[in-house]
């Protein structure tokens, strides 16, 4: 294979493996849709954590302002998809950066606990501010427009679906371009040996920061584009449970990896699916030894077994021909 | 005055005084080594220097501007950059990698989203260079990681020269380097521009002979004397406080 061909091969055989669901569970397209919308979260989670090492347990904070910012700014301003998304962005963005600014200070688990308050915080706000956000009764009443003024949101959720889809092509170019980027390698630099990088002249806290805030553009991006599709925002978008499960799916799929969080967004949601289908009240337990096996059989995510699966592939080749 | 110039720096841990009322002064193109028994404090002087720790008095200035007030990247960015005595890499990151991030930091490159890190030309020949130099080539592509511990030595040296700084501290640089690979580091030394101020910390004698022209002798936090090797060399007090003793 040609390296070109190697750098286009995965994304595109995502692609076909997203577009061959939807025909093969035509009737599941909602739950397709929210692996998609996880997808969106997860890669911000990879961003922060995988490649920065920022820990955090709190990426729902950001998730939750763009789905209610995108939801608020639908019903009083403009029904508009793409311009909500924008909204979601600037507003995972804006609280990423000003929390930022404070929790960039800190370091390990007193950043992880930090991470969790804020999210606690907007949950808590949510709450209370019920005549603006619905309260408990989440946020109604979120008609949106067409995409692009031509494709209408429709009840089985075809549109809804392929434009989730769009979103995760966009966003997953985006973090894959970011990561390739000096400012990706940056990253890893920091995930690495912050002293170093202080060695070599990076204000450390400036960069954490920047790559927080970026991050929770993108995941203001998919409480966005879950507010739209799902037409309703709750406040378990604020929920420590869906940060939590984030994670898990980044980790059994393979933090600092792209693809990781693909794989283990998809994964996780498939296994929820089914197993919750199966046993509404052990699922837990499935997922919970999946997780207990990645860590201890594959460190580095259920992704890595792909580059071994590769070797081993090339190396029976070898030995045939 | 161009270049370094110390006063008066004073450290203490609690009750420990690991640097007492040090005067030092540091040019362009000097070539100066500090040396000292083991705990006399040459480690904690550089890091005062570079402003990883913050003195209990005294004051730093470099091209007659107080950087007391200056954090570590900031120095850096100035141009006062040095290599650790205990080996601070990328450990997870190839050779290449390493030596990747200096200098796309040092031309103010790190905020780039949307070009590829190793897509410069100009980057990439300065990568190789480096390499060459260290005859670190074959393992361009090797994580860090994975290298013996005398190759990473000269990996940390590579990546330190790549911020071309004006003022370069060495902490022991060829120490857990195989004597059969010190030539490298003698060369990369020898080959350090002309104009470049340059303080080595070391311990092996004959490496500093070769390199200094003027020695620092630090025991106890307090500087004992400086002078000329040669001075160094005749001076009975050094002689028996420090080289009698562990030098053979
Ligand atoms: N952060 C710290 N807290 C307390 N004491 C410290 C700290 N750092 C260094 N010291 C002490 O300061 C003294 C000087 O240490 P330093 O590392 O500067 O010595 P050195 O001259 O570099 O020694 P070596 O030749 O072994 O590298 C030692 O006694 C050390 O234990
Ligand atoms: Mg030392």
């Amino acid at each position: 294979m040609t390296p070109l061909m190697k750098s286009w091969a995965p994304p595109l055989a995502l692609l076909a493996l997203a577009i061959a669901l939807s025909f093969l569970m035509p009737f599941n397209l909602a739950f397709l849709t929210r692996i998609l919308i996880m997808v969106v979260l997860v890669l911000s989670l990879d961003l922060v954590l995988g490649y920065a090492g920022i820990a955090t347990l709190g990426q729902a904070a950001m998730y939750g302002a763009g789905a209610y910012a995108a939801g608020l700014f639908a019903i009083h301003v403009w029904a508009d998809p793409l311009a909500g998304l924008m909204i979601g962005a600037v507003a995972g963005s804006i609280l990423a950066f000003v929390s930022g600014l404070v929790l960039m200070r800190t370091q390990g688990l007193t950043l992880i606990m930090l991470t969790i308050a804020v999210a606690a915080i907007c949950h808590e706000i949510a709450n209370k501010a019920r005549d603006i956000t619905g309260g408990a009764d989440g946020l109604r009443g979120i008609h949106m427009e067409p995409v692009l003024g031509m494709f209408a949101f429709d009840f089985v959720g075809t549109t809804g679906f392929w434009y989730a889809l769009a979103v995760v092509v966009v966003i997953f170019v985006f973090v894959a371009l970011i990561t390739r980027a000096p400012f990706g390698l940056s990253l890893r630099g920091i995930h690495e040996s912050p002293d170093r990088m202080a060695a070599i002249g990076v204000s450390v806290y400036w960069r954490r920061v920047t790559a927080y805030t970026v991050g929770g553009a993108i995941a203001g991006v998919a409480g966005a584009l879950s507010a739209q599709i799902t037409q309703l925002v709750s406040l378990e978008s604020f929920s420590f449970t869906l940060s939590a499960e984030a994670l898990i799916m980044l980790i059994l799929g393979g933090t600092g990896r792209l693809y990781g969080a693909v794989l283990g967004t998809l994964i996780f949601m498939f296994v929820h699916h089914w197993a919750a289908a199966n046993d509404p009240f052990n699922w837990l337990f499935v997922i919970g030894a999946m997780v207990l096996a990645v860590v201890f059989f594959l460190p580095k995510g259920i992704i890595s077994a792909s580059a071994g699966l590769a070797r081993l592939i090339k190396g029976a080749r070898h030995a045939g021909s | 005055m161009q270049g370094l110039e110390v006063r008066g720096l004073t450290k203490r841990f609690g009750g420990l005084t690991v640097a007492e009322d040090i005067d030092f002064d540091l040019g362009p193109g000097d070539r100066k080594a500090l040396i000292g028994p083991n705990g006399a404090g040459k480690s904690t002087f550089s890091n005062l220097v570079t402003g990883i720790l913050t003195p209990t008095a005294g004051s730093v200035r470099f091209d007659g501007r107080d950087i007391g007030g200056l954090n570590e990247a900031q120095r850096v960015r100035l141009g006062i950059a040095k290599t650790f005595q205990i080996t601070t890499l990328f450990q997870d990151l190839t050779v290449r990698e390493n030596l990747r991030l200096p200098i796309l930091e040092r031309e103010r490159r790190g905020y780039r989203f949307f070009r590829a890190a190793d897509g410069n030309a100009q980057t990439e020949a300065e990568v190789r260079d480096l390499m060459d130099q260290f005859d670190l080539g074959p393992l361009a592509d090797s994580k860090v990681a994975n290298l013996a511990y005398g190759q990473q030595r000269l990996v940390e040296l590579a990546l330190t020269l790549a911020l071309k700084p004006r003022v370069l501290i060495l902490d022991e640089p060829a120490a857990g380097v195989p004597s059969s690979e010190t030539h490298l580091i003698d060369d990369a030394i020898e080959r350090l521009p002309a104009d470049l101020a340059v303080l080595i910390i070391e311990h092996d004698m004959d490496l500093v002979f070769r390199v200094a022209r003027r020695i620092v002798v630090l025991v106890q936090g307090r500087i004992l004397t400086e002078g000329t090797p040669e001075e160094i060399a005749a001076d009975a007090k050094v002689r028996e406080l420090y080289l009698g003793g562990s030098h053979d």
